[in-house]
């Protein structure tokens, strides 16, 4: 049970008319990042929801953690955190207030070095007395996914963590998303970027029309295709590469 | 489990202290919900109430029940409006994903109604005070019209949840409470009863409004308050049992 940090077979889900899970079955290991990639619709939030105790699938099973989802959804949010697809923040109080709320809430002890930690680590203390109501999406994203962090819960669900992002948000994101496993936790993320399965997954799975159709690495993924090329291509900047390009030195100056 | 029921009125604590900090963070809540009713009473007692016979001295006496319900019944709407806003930005689901007992999160904001709804009750019955309202009742009678509005602001809380929860715009989620801010108009809360057409008379001796009106009046008065404390009180009980029995199949519809 300790190297498996979910482990989901057989999972069907439907909603009155339409089937959306068909039977999913795939395992994350502890402390990698699994990116779960789809398109919109494909049945990914869905998914997250049965996983993080919001939702009840129909039939099959799914442990979290080493807990049945339906048997004990208490255990299971002990040991989960999730960061929905749209920032679950309160844009009333300031951000250190969310943070303080969710360590409350989490019943830590010295939740204020927490939340000062956090706070600096997330680069949102000169921010953190303001209302999040004037933070910037990067900004208001890093805080939501900072709130999920409280406590350090062993498994981190982030449902689309980058979607409606501009690029800064996104390497940000991405950034963050890179330290968590190195402190080892468990990151299991949807995305409908390929490039962000590619930049951040150890292990990639693919839902399509409900279904797991593929799920490996990157590399063994790569070796289920014709083998790479050699061919001399100029490599022109990306419109991204120009546009990071001059806001870095805009912000060097 | 049990460290979960064991911090549950904590967690609720906290619920409660965040949704105070959103209602004196927009003050347009608190100008709405404590200003309308005091301009209300102002227009009734010194432009129309020269001209409305109620048999009491004191229009003012007569008229502050009235008022603290539709205080009440404005204030829920912005209840719907928080519960409404919570659904829709993926906080309750942050906080359903999260170790704390289920029903905190709805709590809070119940909790946050009935303290709110108390706030601004106070600051209506001060300047009723300065508007020359004046009751030589005994405490004992306040805490029967206490409890009373309590009751009431409970019952139209379930029924905001219920709105807050089911609501697929900002616009309808508040839009419930119109009607409800209308109903004291339709009662003996403005003018006795006796001067209105049979019809309407028959529906304002009728409704709930008018038996709270009379039950508070009296309490205010230390007159026997009769059959309309009960009449009152089983209106409230009613209301609420059967608006918490709908809210919580919503609320488990919704997030289960």
């Amino acid at each position: 049970m300790h190297d498996i940090a979910i482990h989901v077979t057989g999972l069907k889900k439907s909603f009155k008319t339409t089937t959306v899970l068909k039977g999913v079955d795939f395992t994350v290991q502890r402390g990698e990042i699994f990116a779960l990639l789809g398109a919109n619709g494909a049945g990914k939030t869905t998914l997250v929801k049965i996983l993080s105790t919001l939702a009840k699938q129909d039939s099959g099973s799914a442990k979290v953690h080493g807990f049945d989802v339906l048997d004990e959804p208490e255990r299971v949010r002990q040991s989960i955190s999730l960061t929905g697809q749209f920032a679950a923040v309160d844009e009333i109080l300031t951000g250190r207030e969310n943070l303080v709320m969710i360590a409350k809430l989490r019943h830590l002890a010295d939740s204020r070095r927490i939340v000062d930690d956090l706070l600096k680590r997330f680069d949102l203390t000169d921010a953190a007395d303001r209302r999040v109501s004037t933070y910037s999406g990067g900004m208001r994203r890093r805080l939501d996914i900072a709130m999920s962090l409280v406590g350090k819960p062993n498994i981190i669900f982030l449902d689309e963590p980058t979607t409606g992002l501009d690029p800064e948000g996104r390497l940000e994101v991405w950034k963050m998303v890179k330290e968590l496993s190195i402190t080892g936790t468990t990151v299991f993320l949807t995305t409908q970027y390929l490039e962000e399965a590619e930049q951040l997954a150890d292990r990639i799975a693919i839902l399509h029309e409900g279904t797991i159709i593929t799920n490996g690495t990157l590399a063994e993924l790569k070796k289920l295709f014709p083998p790479a090329k050699v061919e001399y291509v100029e490599k022109q900047p990306t419109l991204e590469d120009i546009f990071l390009a001059i806001i870095g030195k805009k912000e060097e100056k | 489990m049990e460290a979960i029921r064991k911090h549950s009125f904590s967690d609720m604590g906290i619920m409660l202290g965040r949704s105070m900090r959103h209602i004196f963070r927009s003050m347009d809540t608190i100008i709405t919900v404590t200003i309308t009713p005091i301009a209300m009473m102002l227009l009734f007692v010194y432009v129309f109430g020269g001209a409305i016979q109620t048999g009491m001295d004191n229009y003012v006496n007569y008229l502050l029940p009235g008022i603290l319900l539709i205080a009440i019944a404005s204030g829920i709407a912005y209840t719907a409006y928080r519960l409404f806003m919570d659904m829709q930005s993926g906080i309750f689901e942050r906080f359903h994903s999260m170790p704390i007992a289920h029903s905190a999160a709805l709590w809070g904001h119940v909790l946050t109604s009935l303290v709110s709804n108390a706030i601004s009750v106070v600051v209506i019955i001060l300047v009723a005070l300065v508007m020359g309202f004046r009751s030589a009742a005994p405490i004992v009678s306040w805490l029967a019209v206490a409890g009373i509005l309590a009751l009431f602001t409970l019952a139209l809380t379930w029924m905001a949840v219920i709105a807050g929860l089911s609501a697929k715009s900002v616009d309808g989620a508040g839009a419930f409470s119109y009607p409800l801010i209308f109903l004291p108009f339709i009662s003996s809360a403005f003018v006795p009863t006796e001067s209105m057409p049979p019809v309407v008379r028959a529906f304002a001796d009728n409704q709930p409004v008018t038996s709270i009106v009379e039950a508070i009046r009296s309490l205010q008065a230390s007159e026997p308050v009769g059959n309309d404390i009960w009449i009152a009180l089983a209106w409230c009980v009613g209301i609420s049992i059967v608006a918490y029995f709908f809210a919580m199949r919503v609320y488990k519809r919704k997030t289960a």
